[in-house]
């Protein structure tokens, strides 16, 4: 394949894997509703009557539940197939460029899309996460808005400072945090609403579809003690690399000082979910900042800090 | 962390007691408290925040000095309170240091506690194994002794620490999660000492070179030079080299026009005085290892060839003038001051790689490689101020004092007559120079063992479940034994199902017996 042809599709499929996951989003959040719907049901049922499967509303709520597992599975499904092609985009994109494909934002953004799809994926390979594809997909879907309209740039040779294997190893750690991040301040985010629920007793409608807030709480501090750990990992490979780029292996760079303020936020994170008074709803917040931070390091830092990090390509 | 909760102090804060003791005992047990050493982190986080938004003077002296003439009010108070060297500012180094002392007050005690753990068998089974999370309950033709033999054997082997009791066996595994903790914390600290370590015994400096001539390590040579307050600057490294050729690329493409693609230094190396020389290839990202001393390469630009006779004809400069980039595209200033000429002259010039002119920003360079180099000179006449004895940078011109005699641009090979007979320049061609960082960090292995600690002692304080397990087995009076099987996660909440229905297994396997019942997981 040429050059030239490798470019378009590498963007085609870009779009191509943007227009299935608008597909998976209906599909979310048709399955979502649906979910909340049938909570609501056995309580209309036993209003009812003892025999719930020949009342009217009993069986009209019951091809709802089949629509909504239906919508789910088909979203699940559209998850994997839009994963696929981007990752194939991504690959193209390397192709393209004769490299690794994060060399500047548009592909950190592309990278850091399959990541957070990536995680989302696994975590659903061990329990049932369709509750959490709505929020998933629109993250993704904003990352890959941005990286079309506003990061786009075309493959290009690397400037000297970043070709180096570290490059390979760095970032890539600091992608894989960037999706496992996203996906826990998803669940933290769902968490706060449905603890808020939870302690005023009022657990019904839309909310009713999301696990107990207990449940939610692990689940957040599992993929954070997955990617606090990688995180670290991340600092410390990047000090090696500073140390043979630039004769330092910390120089408090913006994007340094940045790295560092989301791993102080993480790591209080994990002090909090052990400390009374700070477990629940004190931690879903800092696990919010934590992302918060991360998000700051990666626009803010490269777009309008002037940083030795600041390769946007743009 | 069960064991976090208990040992670090949860209870709601109690008023200090007023006397000397007392109260110092009363801060000590806040100040290791895990409540205050999560604000401690939170403020470390916060504090960091204006060493990133605010220009600081170890990165950027002269954006702090543009900073603070934009903002006369704001910008001596923030300076006073150290917001342009944050991260060697009082209030900054009072967070981390509290922090440290916070963080050894809670690894010590638990240290303690962990070594004894260590050294001591897990606790015996609790009466009622069935109200734990995990449990399994059956019934087995085997005899008691037997079974807890068996179940003692199969937990061993599957290298749990096992007590036996009567008639039951507590077994404990997991331990490595409370070593991995106090790992990382400890690796914390001894990464902050190494970082210590390196700023009080390490030290860098700057320096450029032209291609063709030489640097040798002493304080004199370098541009700038800082080191650790103990190190001796008559005690540098030996060395010397020479910078033979400097190759760079551009990118030419559409894309990433004039991006580099390519820096490439070849230098002559001395390692020490008497020593026979090596050529060195260093790159950006592959430095110069020498005994006692790196050299980085960091940067570079052009140095036009000036040479300059006086008014009476004689020449009195016939080198490459260092200019500095102050674009990407090498847009480059530089100053030739000639103190002995008749009349002493200085020259400002603005060097252009690839010269363009337009309306808005005048003469400029629209590329970084050297397919159209021009020079853009200014011609003074004067006392350059040298005898002052007011140190003044070789880049800067301080005209006050002189007069200006003309100004030209040439390319290479002219020559231009400053007017009044003051002496003629010619622009005879182009050198490359580079820049290299020469660093000394005695401190950066000591902090890369420690964070390498630090990282494994944290994936095993997150990873390895800290776990205990409990088997019960007594005659039911009918000639069977009844066993019970429980499993407590003494970390964070998991399952242990399949830890119970491990022992179980192996129970039922080694004695032959049957066995009837379930497992129970709520």
């Amino acid at each position: 394949m040429t050059n030239a042809s490798l470019a378009e599709w590498s963007n085609l499929a870009v779009y191509a894997s943007m227009m299935i996951l608008i597909g998976a989003l209906v599909a979310f959040a048709i399955s979502f509703a649906a979910k909340g719907q049938r909570v609501l049901t056995p309580a209309l049922v036993t209003v009812g009557g003892a025999a719930p499967a020949d009342t009217g509303a009993g069986s009209v709520d019951r091809s709802e539940v089949l629509s909504g597992r239906r919508a789910g599975n088909v979203a699940m499904s559209l998850t994997w197939l839009a994963t696929g092609v981007l990752f194939v985009g991504l690959v193209l994109r390397g192709l393209w460029a004769g490299r690794v494909p994060w060399g500047n934002m548009y592909e950190f953004s592309l990278a850091s899309s399959v990541a957070i799809l990536g995680v989302f994926l696994v975590v659903s390979t061990r329990r049932d996460v369709r509750w959490l594809g709505l929020p998933v997909v629109v993250i993704t879907l904003l990352s890959l808005g941005l990286a079309v309209t506003v990061l786009y740039t075309e493959a290009a040779q690397l400037v000297p400072a970043l070709k180096s294997y570290w490059l390979v190893i760095h970032v890539a750690a600091a992608v894989v945090c960037g999706g496992a991040f996203a996906v826990a301040a998803s669940i933290s985010g769902l968490y706060l609403w449905r603890e808020r629920a939870e302690e005023k007793g009022r657990v019904t409608g839309l909310v009713s579809s999301l696990p107990t807030a207990s449940r939610l709480d692990t689940l957040a501090y599992r993929i954070l003690a997955f990617a606090f750990p990688l995180w670290t990992f991340a600092v410390i490979s990047g000090a090696i690399w500073a140390e043979a780029a630039w004769g330092r292996y910390w120089g408090w760079d913006p994007k340094e000082t940045w790295a560092f303020i989301t791993w102080v936020i993480y790591a209080g994170y994990l002090h909090a979910r052990a400390t009374a008074g700070w477990r629940g709803r004190r931690a879903a917040y800092i696990s919010l900042l934590g992302f918060a931070s991360f998000l700051i390091n990666y626009f803010g830092v490269n777009l309008f800090v002037n940083s030795l990090h600041s390769y946007a390509g743009m | 962390m069960t064991t976090t909760t208990a040992r670090m102090s949860t209870e709601p804060a109690s008023p200090p007691p007023l006397d000397g003791s007392g109260f110092l005992r009363w801060c000590w047990r806040q100040l290791t408290s895990m409540r205050i050493a999560l604000i401690l982190l939170f403020l470390l986080a916060l504090a960091s925040i204006p060493g990133s938004v605010l220009p600081q003077r170890g990165l950027d002296p002269i954006r702090v000095t543009d900073w603070m003439e934009g903002n006369p009010t704001w910008g001596p108070i923030l300076d006073r309170l150290g917001f342009f060297d944050v991260f060697s500012a009082p209030w900054f180094a009072a967070v981390y240091l509290l922090l440290c002392v916070s963080v050894i007050g809670c690894v010590l005690p638990r240290s303690k506690l962990h070594w004894k753990a260590l050294r001591s068998s897990p606790p015996a089974a609790p009466r009622r194994l069935d109200r734990m999370a995990a449990h399994r309950t059956w019934q087995s033709s085997a005899t008691a002794d037997d079974v807890l033999d068996a179940a003692a054997a199969s937990l061993r082997k599957r290298r749990w620490r096992v007590a036996r009791g009567d008639g039951w066996v507590a077994a404990e595994k997991g331990y490595w999660r409370e070593t991995g903790n106090l790992v990382f914390h400890a690796a914390l600290i001894v990464l902050i000492v190494g970082v210590a370590y390196g700023a009080l015994f390490g030290w860098r400096g700057n320096v450029i070179v032209r291609e063709g001539t030489g640097f040798s390590d002493t304080l004199t040579q370098y541009d700038a030079w800082g080191g650790g307050r103990l190190v001796d600057p008559a005690d540098l490294p030996p060395f010397a080299f020479t910078l033979e050729d400097f190759r760079v690329e551009f990118d030419r493409s559409e894309a990433q026009f004039g991006s580099p693609q390519l820096f490439e230094a070849d230098l002559t190396v001395w390692p020490a005085p008497g020593e026979p020389s090596e050529s060195v290839l260093v790159r950006v990202n592959e430095p110069l290892s020498l005994d006692g001393a790196k050299v980085f390469l960091v940067g570079h630009g052009y140095a036009p060839i000036l040479e300059l006779r006086d008014g009476l004809g004689r020449l009195v400069h016939d080198e490459g003038v260092i200019f500095l980039p102050q674009d990407g595209n090498m847009t480059s200033t530089g100053v030739l001051k000639a103190p002995d000429a008749t009349p002493s002259l200085g020259i400002q010039g603005l060097f252009l790689a690839t010269a363009a002119l337009d309306d808005v920003r005048g003469p400029h360079s629209s590329f970084p490689a050297p397919d159209d180099p021009a020079v853009f000179l200014s011609a003074w006449a004067g006392d350059l101020g040298l005898d002052d004895g007011v140190p003044q940078s070789i880049y800067r011109l301080d005209t006050e004092g002189m007069t200006q005699l003309g100004l030209r641009a040439l390319r290479p090979g002219e020559s231009w007559e400053i007017p009044g007979g003051n002496g003629t320049v010619d622009f005879v061609g182009l050198e490359r120079w580079a820049s290299f960082q020469i660093a000394h960090d005695p401190g950066k292995e000591p902090a890369l063992i420690a964070s390498i600690l630090a990282l494994s002692g944290l994936m095993l304080s997150l990873f390895v479940r800290r776990r205990r397990i409990w088997v019960r087995a007594a005659p039911d009076g009918s000639g069977d034994t009844v066993v019970s099987v429980a499993g407590l996660m003494r970390s964070d909440d998991g399952d242990l199902t399949s830890d119970v229905e491990a022992v179980a297994v192996a129970v039922a396997e080694s004695t032959g017996a049957k066995s009837q019942g379930r497992s129970t997981e709520t």
